[in-house]
């Protein structure tokens, strides 16, 4: 029987993973609500944010600073995909989107892989998330404690910014029917431009975000990617706060199973997903009909 | 079910030859040429592709990767359903084969790929029962989630019998028993013919069930899923069936793989295979059968050449990424696909021949007996108190609608007047908030539109629901198909074509007056000759109940008169119901009417009455918002 304290601090680090992961699947899921494209260079973003950060962490020895550049590379990347590419694509069926963006996943992880290598990277955290935290008898990494602020301080940014600012409201009645809101005088195609630059930033912020916990290996946005793909599927694709929730679920099953049994962690995962996908197809937050 | 009363087809015999019979040997010779194409490259591959640089060995990887990408190719290529997921049976076959033929629990190798290919189509059967009840995106995601889970449960769960992160080595070389002499199958050539032996059967079986009527509904259900159901053909089963095909195919493929190895690798598992089976198959071009085969040809010789190439060598999946994105962009049918449409422009062969079908054969086309004994003037199709809200908007509200035996029946109002929400609701699209739709007295509210057609109604669309990439033969096919073999029939290896076939969709061709355009595909045809073949599905079905959603919508005024003269014609043997805009061609074909105003029944009556109605008037222009309707 697992002592109060490890169930405790188990829990928390369910959260603190569950909030990343939300934080991660929301820019999958704003991009696929927004223009109906299911973004597989989602994982690959998450990477580029996290070795562009690593290398302007190194430049600069500022960890914020590693935050914002990473997140500016990974917004670049989705600008130019957008402009480039997706454009085009929108209008094909969502066969071909899934391959093109794969395609640049590809493209994505082998310039990292050529400009890092492939051996892993760690980095370490700030100075101001060194050392630990007691929370009572519960000791803590305090970079964890702060992911987890920090997750949670981004989603509701985000939130704020998808339901509270006019661009919100555009967003939301393009996914409703976008040649309205092009009838209203409103450039719909730069909104989609908008959209798909903070889905791909919020993928690099949290690489970032995420770097000093997890080393860096140009392989690692796969395991994300699919990840991700569990929690919109439990969640509800398209739905910001099922992505929230599906996220919360997410970590605390990897966690919560890891303490019991590691190896089943991961496992136990995918079997969540298949119980939501027999008893509620659409999602725990997803609307029937939308696909 | 097949012989009915028939309606006199206006041009039947007509369509008769126009081109050579095609049931002759040369025709059948000529059908059988990928066949004899395929067989004939496997035997002189070995004497020829050494000379490229190409091993024995390199060749078996590559036709393992082929024998993979067949039944990926029928799930993808032909079903349109993008799997991310199947490394999970290449896996699954594998291991399974591996560890019965190394523990030796199963000493005859034969035997153990069989039994590695049922467990493969067995994990199909139960991943694609959980995926497929979502689509497009969703499958894509959850057949590469499912993936992932058999990857991690290979390292975990089944540590024991996997050897995890170790594999299973030492598989023993491949013996075939044939009861009198045991053939030790040695690696290189010898492993190439066994391997050649396995592929070329996989393709033959391949092959069929392209050919066969289910392969028809697999490409039916790619183009429009929506309408392959409404023309009654349970969709969902076919999907299942064609994605546990496909997990055998991965999972004989998996248990060559480590005969031919004497190892299985953990990585089949991994998501690398399931991506490289779907990057190769698009670049060597989806829906070609040979597709996958030819794009493992390009991967693993791109590999190897780039591999020679010093500096090269660690750029290679950057440059086959390059390469994939293009590909995607602008060659969407891939290295194949780009051949074949080389090839038919040179030899100046339309789109799609069909030369299996015989254009000879004509008849009347059938009509689905009704269930009951019927009488004129008996109510065929009744709606009683039907509603339809959307939250606040009430789209319905209680209407009340009866179609009798033999009528047809006219459905008019303005625009907004809910008609296409009612016309919805009584084709079994839509279910119902509150009210019942009977057919012939049985309930069939909300049964869903499959049962409908299959109970022998019918619905056309007002927006064209065609399949247009195939030929309007081949979209005829497709409700001849539903109604000659009900709503599923799993005849895998079946000929698709036989006389009564043939004959029908001649038939229904002949009817709405494509005959000229048989061998069209559609997305070639003109805005009216699509609006024909739109009622020509209906009538295919066989149904002795139509609904005709605005089927004279965006017409021309000569398509329009074409059209008018087409109802009229079909009109013995079936009931019908018409919701239109254009009042002329309304009053001059319907027997009753009813008009729909704000959702609800404003009133009904033969033309005469409904012309000569002040409300109707009213309706129209506008006045009755003052009177509260």
């Amino acid at each position: 029987m697992p002592s109060m304290s490890l169930f405790l601090s188990q829990l928390f680090n369910g959260l603190a993973t569950g909030l990343l992961l939300a934080l991660i699947s929301t820019g999958l899921t704003i991009i696929y609500g927004t223009l109906g494209v299911i973004n597989f260079a989602h994982g690959a973003l998450f990477v580029v944010g996290g070795y562009a950060g690593y290398t302007v962490y190194g430049l600069t020895d500022s960890f914020v600073l590693a935050v914002a550049g990473g997140s500016a590379v990974a917004l670049a990347c989705g600008l130019v995909m957008e402009r480039g590419l997706m454009r085009k694509y929108y209008s094909r069926p969502p066969e071909d989107q899934i391959l093109v963006t794969f395609g640049i996943s590809i493209i994505l992880v082998e310039i990292v892989r050529g400009l890092y290598g492939g051996v892993s990277l760690s980095v370490t955290p700030p100075e101001w998330g060194q050392g630990i935290a007691r929370l009572g008898t519960l000791i803590y990494p305090l970079y964890r404690l702060e992911t987890l602020g920090i997750a949670a301080a981004t989603l509701l940014l985000l939130y704020f910014v998808l339901y509270r600012t006019s661009l919100g409201l555009i967003v939301r009645a393009g996914i409703e029917d976008a040649q309205m809101v092009n009838a209203l005088g409103i450039n719909v195609k730069r909104t989609f431009l908008l959209v798909f630059g903070i889905g791909a930033m919020a993928a690099g912020f949290a690489g970032v975000i995420n770097s000093p916990i997890v080393a860096l290996t140009p392989d690692m946005g796969f395991r994300y990617l699919v990840e991700s793909f569990v929690v919109v599927v439990i969640g509800g694709v398209g739905s910001f706060p099922g992505a929230i929730i599906g996220g919360i679920i997410a970590g605390e099953i990897l966690s919560l199973t890891a303490m019991i049994n590691p190896q089943y962690s991961d496992v136990m995962l995918f079997i969540a997903m298949a119980l939501v996908l027999i008893f509620r197809p659409q999602g725990l937050m997803g609307q029937e009909g939308r696909e | 079910m097949n012989s009915a009363q028939s309606t006199t087809a206006t041009a039947g015999t007509g369509t008769a030859t126009r081109r050579p019979a095609a049931h002759n040997t040369g025709g059948a010779m000529r059908r059988q040429l990928p066949e004899m194409l395929v067989g004939a490259g496997l035997l002189v591959a070995p004497f020829i592709l050494p000379a490229l640089g190409m091993s024995p060995d390199l060749l078996t990887r590559i036709l393992i990767w082929g024998l993979f990408g067949l039944g990926f190719d029928l799930l993808f290529g032909y079903t349109g359903l993008l799997s991310f997921g199947q490394a999970a049976f290449y896996g699954t076959g594998g291991f399974v084969t591996a560890y019965l033929l190394t523990d030796g629990v199963v000493p005859n190798m034969l035997l153990a790929l069989v039994i590695g290919t049922v467990a493969a189509a067995v994990m199909g059967l139960i991943i694609g029962y959980l995926t497929l009840r979502r689509t497009g995106i969703y499958f894509a995601m959850s057949t590469l989630a499912f993936g992932e889970m058999f990857y991690f449960m290979e390292n975990s769960v089944f540590k024991d019998y996997t050897g995890g992160e170790n594999g299973i080595a030492g598989v023993p070389p491949p013996e075939l028993s044939l009861g009198f002499i045991n053939i030790h199958i040695s690696s290189g050539w010898p492993m190439y013919w066994f391997v050649a032996v396995l592929f070329f059967l996989g393709y033959l079986v391949a092959r069929r069930i392209v050919r066969s009527p289910f392969g028809a509904v697999l490409k039916a259900i790619q183009g429009n899923p929506k309408r392959a159901m409404a023309l009654g053909h349970s969709i969902q089963s076919y999907k299942l069936i064609v994605f546990v095909v496909a997990a055998a195919y991965g999972g004989l493929a998996g248990g060559l793989l480590g005969l031919f190895q004497s190892y299985m690798p953990p990585d089949a598992f991994a998501l690398d295979t399931s991506a490289q089976l779907v990057i190769q198959t698009v670049m060597g071009g989806a829906g070609t059968l040979l597709g996958p085969l030819l794009g493992a040809t390009i991967w693993l010789y791109l590999y190897e050449g780039l591999q020679q190439v010093g500096s090269l060598g660690p750029y290679w999946k950057l440059i086959l990424g390059i390469v994939f994105v293009v590909l995607v962009t602008v060659f969407r049918h891939g290295v194949a696909g780009a051949l074949i449409s080389l090839f038919r422009r040179r030899r100046q062969l339309p789109a799609d021949v069909d030369d299996g079908a015989s254009t000879r054969v004509a008849g009347s086309l059938d009509i689905v007996p009704p269930l009951a004994t019927t009488r004129p003037g008996a109510p065929v199709l009744e709606a009683r108190g039907v509603s339809k809200h959307y939250g606040g908007l009430k789209a319905n509200s209680d209407i009340d609608f009866t179609l009798r035996e033999g009528e047809l029946h006219g459905v008019i109002g303005p625009n907004g007047a809910g008609k296409s929400t009612f016309f919805a609701m009584l084709a079994g699209e839509l279910p119902t908030t509150t009210g019942k739709v009977f057919f012939r007295g049985q309930e069939i509210t909300g049964i869903g539109v499959t049962s409908v057609c299959q109970l022998g109604m019918s619905k056309s669309y007002q927006i064209n629901q065609l399949f247009e990439h195939l030929t309007v033969r081949q979209n005829v096919m497709i409700p001849v198909l539903a109604r000659l073999r009900g709503r599923y029939r799993a005849d895998l290896l079946s000929n698709l074509h036989s006389e009564h076939l043939d004959a029908q969709v001649n038939a229904a061709i002949a009817l709405v007056d494509l005959s000229h355009h048989a061998d069209t595909q559609v997305s070639e045809m003109s805005y009216g000759e699509k609006r024909r073949l739109e009622i020509g599905l209906a009538l295919a079905t066989g149904a002795n109940v139509l609904l005709f959603d605005e089927p004279l919508a965006g017409l021309g005024p000569e398509e329009r008169v074409l059209v008018v003269s087409l109802l009229k014609s079909i009109r013995q043997g079936r009931s019908m119901v018409i919701v239109e805009h254009d009042m002329d061609a309304m009053f001059e074909l319907a027997e009753r009417i009813t008009v729909l105003y704000e959702g609800r029944k404003l009133t009904e009556g033969t033309p005469d009455e409904i012309r000569r109605d002040p409300s109707v008037q009213a309706a129209y222009l506008g006045g009755m918002d003052d009177e509260s309707a």
